[in-house]
């Protein structure tokens, strides 16, 4: 894939816990077929396991009647990936956590999801559906990233 | 589809003499391990723990859900008195606990030679 052709693949999951690992693998695949080093593909593994999980949990309610859509679309150096549910969308980004609340028990242990997907790649949108269906989280990452 | 996640308690004396309870960990931490994380965790004697030590070696994936399984063990620690320290992760998952905050109530060593050498 140096040739940097546009090549797309699509994934289908069952709204299940733990099927995020399909996503999280083929994107990882792919991530390596275009290059990408290492520690930036573990970034991506992460960033769209919690993608899916939000979609499996918050998106389609753990209903396997749903599935969560997973593209992966490679155009030069970027791999962009929208996992796609049927929930409403958000209605806000939650603010970034904070360790010291929730060691103090005034924040749930819980929510950090977003704040690695948003750290972990270099964008990250979500986009809520039309008719209140399709919402998507938009995530791209790079392959000339400087390391950090 | 996740790996089940299986926990062995071992009990050891750091080179300095303290005794240290040593979680060992395998498999997955996510939702699914609450048992196996927080359930363990809550089974050890409060009064004669005192020292933590996270084994992270044999754990190939932790999610957001696992990270706060982690963190709510952290807070009963904090609540008993404990101090918690961890070894064995990623490259990758040391970046993600640093991120979030862990290191801050957790001390994350590379090996548990250098965890045991600290204790």
């Amino acid at each position: 894939m140096s040739d940097t052709k546009p090549t797309s693949v699509e994934v289908r999951l069952p709204s299940r816990l733990g099927y995020e690992k399909v996503a999280m693998s083929t994107a990882a695949a792919v991530a390596k077929l275009m290059g990408f080093p290492g520690e930036r593909v573990e970034d991506l593994k992460t960033a769209v396991a919690e993608a899916c999980i939000n979609a499996i949990e918050h998106g389609n309610l753990l209903n396997e009647g749903l599935s969560v859509g997973v593209v992966l679309s490679s155009v030069d150096d970027a791999l962009e990936v929208r996992v796609i549910d049927d929930g409403k969308g958000l209605k806000t980004v939650p603010a970034k956590p904070d360790i010291d609340k929730k060691i103090h028990g005034e924040e749930d242990p819980r929510g950090m999801g977003m704040f690695l997907i948003q750290a972990l790649v270099d964008e990250a949108e979500w986009v809520k559906g039309t008719n209140g269906k399709s919402s998507y989280v938009r995530l791209v990452i790079r392959l000339d990233r400087e390391a950090e | 589809m996740q790996t089940e996640t299986k926990a062995r308690v071992d009990q050891v004396k750091s080179p300095a003499g303290h005794p240290v309870t040593v979680l060992r960990f395998e498999g997955d931490i996510a939702s699914t391990s609450k048992e196996a994380v927080l359930g363990t965790y809550q089974g050890l004697p409060k009064e004669s723990t005192k020292l933590v030590l996270l084994d992270f070696t044999k754990v190939e994936y932790i999610n957001s859900s696992g990270i706060a399984l982690v963190i709510q063990m952290l807070i009963e620690a904090a609540n008993s008195g404990q101090k918690v320290y961890a070894f064995g992760l990623s490259p990758h998952f040391t970046k993600v606990f640093t991120m979030v905050g862990i290191t801050k109530y957790a001390g994350l060593f590379a090996s548990e030679a250098l965890a045991m050498a600290a204790l």
